[in-house]
């Protein structure tokens, strides 16, 4: 007989399970549950990611008033701090909800199931403000139709490469700010096309909320893929 | 850093299958992470350590496979591993390719103590 140290257990057993299983699997799970009641209601929603300060909340006041009065939208905004946001959007007469994640990074399909009972059917559009992140939004589907990353002039155009799956699991490229294009170095040709090689199938818009230039063919898209989703339920 | 929060949903999966198992404890863990999964692996482990504390997992070892990035070109047919992320055919040129590997984020396996 082998002496077996203390505490050994003769009939304790080893087993390997093979699982498989996506980590992100309950997320997705949630998300393709709010995308199909949202697809039957005929609301459009869209994710909006971008780093902090790259425009996300005036692009949404200057779409709402491009949307305004012929098309009713609302607002989720995820911040990790305060109300500011949902207050912008609110100031416009725009239906919103502040999401303050109190530290997270990031939204998760689960947060907007939350406020799912509170979103009037009769909408067009959802918008979805992620938190200002470029890099961890981008793992999380929230039940979006559209996938919009933006990228703002003063961030550089070296961008895309560095914070590669914003871009790549997106549909649209917003360029933000294109006004001070005259002003920085900023080749938005090298901006698009290295955007373009981590994911050609991105629809890129250029766009300055401050001057409102480039907002139309931004909401011309985003009504058309509403559109597109109507038909679908027709 | 959204590791700590890829790592709570780790655990749940977790936890429920060893539930299932009647298992005492968990030793042993295997992850899949994709190199365009959006996850650092370093940071990985650092929550999955301070994660454990408490858990039926506190004495687990953490194991990644890192998985390429691997497309297939819908024109040529082609196979490749692109370490650039740039999707482009690198025999045809072409644009038309589809994900065969590298953007999951998986748990493999386990090992329980039953």
């Amino acid at each position: 007989m082998y002496n077996l140290p203390s505490g050994f257990n003769r009939n304790m057993s080893k087993k390997e399970i093979l699982v498989l299983e996506d980590i992100l699997g309950s997320n997705k799970k949630i998300a393709s549950e709010i995308r199909s009641k949202l697809t039957q209601q005929g609301i459009l929603a869209v994710n909006l990611m971008s780093s902090p300060g790259a425009g996300k909340t005036s692009l949404l006041e200057c779409i709402a008033e491009h949307l305004s009065p012929a098309y009713k939208m609302a607002v989720i905004e995820g911040d990790i701090e305060t109300e500011r946001d949902a207050e912008r959007i609110k100031a416009k007469g725009i239906p919103a909800w502040q999401i303050v994640t109190g530290g997270a990074c990031h939204l998760e399909a689960k947060m907007i199931g939350r406020l799912f009972s509170e979103i009037p059917s009769d909408l067009d559009f959802l918008f979805i403000e992620n938190v200002g992140n470029l890099v961890c939004p981008a793992s999380y589907d929230l039940g979006e139709h559209l996938r919009c990353v933006l990228l703002s002039v003063p961030e550089g155009d070296d961008k895309p490469k560095k914070y590669p799956k914003a871009f790549t699991t997106s549909d649209c490229l917003i360029l933000t700010k294109t006004d001070l294009l005259p002003i920085m170095p900023f080749d938005y040709h090298q901006a698009q096309k290295e955007a373009l090689e981590l994911n050609p199938k991105l629809t890129v818009f250029m766009t300055s909320a401050l001057k409102d230039s480039g907002v139309t063919e931004l909401v011309e898209f985003i009504i058309g893929t509403q559109q597109k989703l109507l038909r679908h339920n027709a | 850093m959204h590791e700590l929060s890829i790592i709570a949903s780790l655990f749940e999966i977790m936890e429920e299958k060893a539930r299932e198992k009647d298992a005492k404890k968990i030793t042993f863990v295997k992850l899949q992470v994709g190199k365009l999964s959006g996850v650092v692996s370093e940071f990985l482990f650092t929550a999955f350590d301070v994660y454990k504390k408490d858990t039926i997992a506190k004495d687990a070892l953490l194991e990644i496979k890192e998985v390429p990035l691997k497309i297939q070109c819908q024109k040529c047919g082609k196979n490749m591993i692109k370490k650039d992320f740039i999707f482009m055919c690198t025999f045809c040129g072409s644009q038309d390719l589809k994900t065969l590997s590298g953007t999951e984020l998986l748990l493999e396996k386990m090992e329980l103590e039953l």
